[in-house]
């Protein structure tokens, strides 16, 4: 109340730079989960990963007890939600309006879009770990006789953790291409099948296997990718991550309120 | 300071809003007044950058709103309550605000205490919060920053009177201490007692403009006979403008004296004459705001939109 009687005169001192992305992007984490569905993701995330790996602990046999299958198996329940995060991230401004707020206080709105994606690498950065401890804690417990139970190449290590960060940046583009969460969600999970089932004809099998995400990017966590399974990974992710991100930008920067 | 320069709007090939000039200075509050749907929230927008304008420009505090390094500082912005999560905590929409503009949290407490939200209201999520709790939330957010310049569309909305009180000794304090304030309203009543100036739009046009006793002046008498048409006639041979009333009877632009002697010379005995005050204020808000406005200062009054500005 004080301040208030100083603020008119105030000017410009330090207290009126940019907000920083760092900050935004601290910002942007908190969004994640400060409201009930945010956390109840999460922690869904978690309890699904905690889960698959038991599941896989009692039922599996020694060879998939081997810290690289155990992995494996732990990112695949954030692989499949951290997208869901990262289109809700988004669209959920839109839905509660609450975009009115975000851009009356960051008029550039690919500053919040790029603050969005380095929050949805910071949460898939959190996931990873998660998942590297619950798998590590798994086959420590199991203790599965053979040999290199714990070997795993870096480059493995590497393509899982892309898996995980592409995933969020391929929701987070769906959800500022399309504004609208149960659009986004439907089409992120509806299109790569119908892609799957086209890749059934002959005539399009050719290209399925370089357009078809859920194929092209399959290898990506079981097994060190050659030369053209990169190429083939890539063109599937410039389809599905880049190019959503680029009309999500270009949505997002002139849509109108509502 | 808040400039409009030419704002127009079009929207699905209709002009929404149409060329629209004003400015609000330092230390005053200026009630931006229109029925729904005249252009108030979309002009609001455009003011703050969040709606681009296909002609004209706007200027808060000297230079356009998004070139503000940290427009949360120095300009406070309620554009809707009701656009806020429900599954937040009041608190937290407060602290996530103060997060982005770089304001101690501390900061939120003090703010939820100002607006009337007490702690165990800034626990409560969104959802559970009435329409005067979501703009009392609101307005603290907009404040939370320090602003100069407060820019509220309908903040009034789902007040209740007491709260409409509180409100206006805020904003007439806002004012007071060199703050430029902006606030639209349909009603007339929520805006005549704080706003110094008035801005009155209408199909998308600014219909009048100035300060509360400049648009009072002239507005005239209300004078009213059981013979109506006797007393037209008796006020067109003394040549004086009349309009109709909204309750019947004419608002006259002349003093009560020259419309009584009028009166007397046509031979027409009166019920009712009196200087029109606030009465005055509301039929020039719906002369200028309803339906064609060319037809100024001989609309139509339509009675039902009357009785919804009571």
């Amino acid at each position: 109340m004080s301040a208030l009687a100083t603020a008119p005169a105030a000017g410009i001192g330090p207290e009126h730079a940019r907000p920083g992305l760092v900050r935004l992007t601290g910002v942007e984490l908190r969004k994640m989960v400060d409201t009930r569905a945010g956390l109840w993701l999460l922690l869904t995330t978690a309890a699904l990963t905690l889960a698959a790996i038991a599941i896989v602990g009692f039922a599996g046999e020694a060879a998939d007890h081997r810290f690289r299958s155990m992995l494996e198996v732990a990112i695949a329940p954030a692989s499949v939600l951290l997208p869901v995060i990262g289109i809700l991230l988004v669209t959920s401004e839109w839905t509660q309006r609450t975009a009115l707020v975000t851009f009356a206080l960051v008029p550039q709105r690919g500053r919040v879009l790029v603050a969005k994606l380095a929050a949805g690498l910071v949460l898939a950065v959190a996931a990873f770990l998660l998942s590297l401890a619950i798998a590590a804690a798994a086959v420590a417990v199991i203790a599965p006789e053979g040999d290199g139970v714990w070997s795993l190449p870096v480059g493995l290590l590497l393509q899982d953790f892309l898996m995980m960060a592409t995933g969020m940046a391929m929701g987070i583009g769906f959800g500022a291409a399309l504004l609208a969460s149960a659009p986004a969600i439907v089409l992120y999970f509806a299109l790569p099948m119908a892609f799957g089932i086209l890749g059934e004809f002959s005539f399009f099998e050719k290209i399925a296997e370089w357009v078809d995400s859920s194929r092209a990017l399959a290898p990506m966590t079981s097994e060190l990718l050659s030369g053209e399974q990169w190429a083939r990974a890539i063109t599937a992710l410039a389809l599905w991550m880049l190019l959503p991100l680029l009309i999500g930008a270009w949505r997002l920067r002139r849509e109108e309120l509502k | 300071m808040i400039e409009s320069d030419g704002l127009t709007k079009r929207l699905g090939g209709r002009v929404v809003v149409d060329d629209v000039t004003f400015r609000c200075e330092p230390g005053t509050v200026t009630g931006f007044l229109g029925p729904n749907g005249a252009g108030k929230t979309t002009t609001m927008r455009m003011l703050c950058d969040l709606s681009p304008a296909d002609a004209g420009s706007a200027r808060i505090l000297g230079g356009r709103y998004r070139d503000l390094p940290n427009p949360g500082r120095r300009v406070g912005i309620l554009l809707d309550a009701s656009a806020q999560h429900p599954g937040r905590r009041g608190r937290e929409v407060l602290a996530l605000a103060a997060q982005v503009i770089g304001v101690p949290e501390s900061r939120v407490g003090e703010l939820l205490r100002r607006v009337g939200l007490d702690e165990s209201a800034g626990r409560k999520r969104v959802r559970q919060y009435s329409l005067g709790m979501r703009q009392r939330l609101g307005i603290a957010n907009a404040l939370i920053g320090d602003p100069e310049v407060l820019i509220l569309d309908e903040p009034a909305n789902g007040l209740d009177p007491e709260g409409m009180r509180w409100m206006r000794e805020l904003l007439r304090d806002f004012a007071d201490r060199g703050g430029t304030v902006l606030l639209s309203s349909h009603l007339l009543h929520e805006v005549e007692a704080t706003a110094d100036r008035l801005v009155i739009i209408g199909n998308g046009r600014i219909q009048a403009q100035g300060t509360r006793d400049e648009l009072l002046q002239g507005t005239g008498t209300i004078v009213e006979a059981r013979d109506e048409a006797a007393l037209r006639a008796a006020l067109d041979a003394a040549g004086l403008a009349a309009r109709p009333g909204s309750d019947g009877g004419f608002v006259v632009e002349a003093e009560p004296e020259e419309v009584g002697r009028a009166a007397l010379a046509g031979g027409v005995a009166l019920r009712h004459l009196a200087l029109s005050q606030g009465a005055g204020l509301e039929q020039l808000f719906f002369d200028l705001t309803q339906g064609a406005p060319e037809s100024f200062p001989a609309a139509a009054t339509d009675p039902d939109l009357t009785e919804a500005a009571r």
